[in-house]
């Protein structure tokens, strides 16, 4: 009986260490997946252009990746991790170029561009109702002096 | 429409031609091959840092390498039993690794037992100062500090970018010279 006991002491005390063992493993697991998968998410590697880490399945794309677990697990921060592989492999690696120098012309342009295109538009829009307007005087038309308006008129009478 | 905006358009789409036509020159440009080779300066996986400048007077063989490069692998043993058999006659090897993670890229050096100067290229700088296009590229520096052609291409004993003969014989030549 007393073997019996001990027998059940030693399976739950093996049982509750591998319990234990497992669980940081368990709650590390997929968080950490998770977390390699979001920050390959927002990198490029150089050599499969417009392809993210996350589904890129390079070897460089796979060794990157790893790069990222490793220091995911050495207690490094998204921002720091990202700032590694930009030093390391130039700002290419990244979806957007950093905000910064002549960087900026690549988030300015766009938004001048469609504020030209608006107002392109809207004074094209006004041009041609004011030419369609009832009673509006075509504006394309070039305007004569009273000089040659009067001889245009005689000439006319002429004939 | 007012004429200012006209000629604001105007310029503005002129201004992105030009800048398209730019990105497009400079995406066709070859890799250097002849010329004063670009200066840079590379620390190795073990923290010594070497500048190209630094080197005249000697034969600078210049390999842009990575570990996930299959080619690489090829050419990896030759390049090691040169390097040594040259080392002592004024031939310097430098392996600039490409875009690579850097245990990765010490897995590689060691499985082939590469010996000669090898670091990694920071930013990328090296690759796009002599506009290389992929790995492996191999260039050869004269004791003058010029470029002596390059090697686009593993180097094999039946490469079609260069047979391992014919870049002894290179070896040679740029010894002789």
């Amino acid at each position: 009986m007393k073997k019996i006991g001990v027998l059940i002491w030693l399976i739950t005390m093996s049982a509750g260490l591998v319990w234990l063992t497992a669980m940081p493993a368990r709650a590390q697991g997929p968080n950490i997946d998770d977390e390699v998968n979001r920050i390959a998410k927002t990198l490029y590697c150089p050599v499969c252009p417009n392809t993210p880490l996350d589904i890129c399945g390079t070897q460089a794309c796979l060794d990157w990746r790893s790069d990222i677990r490793r220091m995911l697990q050495e207690g490094k921060h998204e921002q720091q991790i990202r700032e590694y592989f930009v030093a390391r492999f130039g700002p290419q690696v990244l979806g957007a170029p950093p905000a910064e120098g002549f960087n900026w012309l690549a988030y300015i342009l766009p938004v001048v561009g469609i504020l030209l295109g608006v107002v392109v538009a809207w004074l094209s829009v006004r041009t041609w109702l004011v030419r369609r307007a009832p009673g509006a005087a075509p504006t394309d038309t070039p305007e004569i002096s009273k000089e040659f308006a009067e001889r245009i008129e005689k000439e006319m009478k002429e004939l | 429409m007012p004429r200012w905006i006209q000629v604001l358009v105007f310029v503005l789409i002129i201004g992105f031609i030009l800048l398209f036509a730019f990105g497009l020159r400079a995406r066709g440009e070859s890799q250097l091959g002849a010329g004063p080779a670009p200066d840079f300066s590379i620390t190795s996986f073990e923290g010594q840092r070497l500048q190209l400048s630094e080197l005249r007077g000697k034969v600078v063989v210049i390999n842009i390498w990575a570990s996930w490069c299959a080619p690489c692998r090829d050419e990896a043993p030759f390049l090691e039993r040169t390097w040594r058999q040259y080392k002592d006659r004024g031939v310097v090897f430098i392996g600039v690794d490409y875009v690579d993670s850097e245990t990765a890229a010490k897995a590689y050096l060691k499985e082939f037992g590469i010996t000669y100067f090898n670091g990694p290229d920071i930013g990328s700088e090296i690759y796009q100062r002599f506009r290389a296009k992929g790995v492996p590229e191999t260039y050869f520096v004269g004791k003058d500090g010029n470029l002596y052609g390059n090697v686009i291409g593993p180097i094999t004993r039946t490469s079609t970018s260069m047979t391992e003969r014919a870049f002894v014989q290179k070896l040679e030549e740029l010894l002789a010279k």
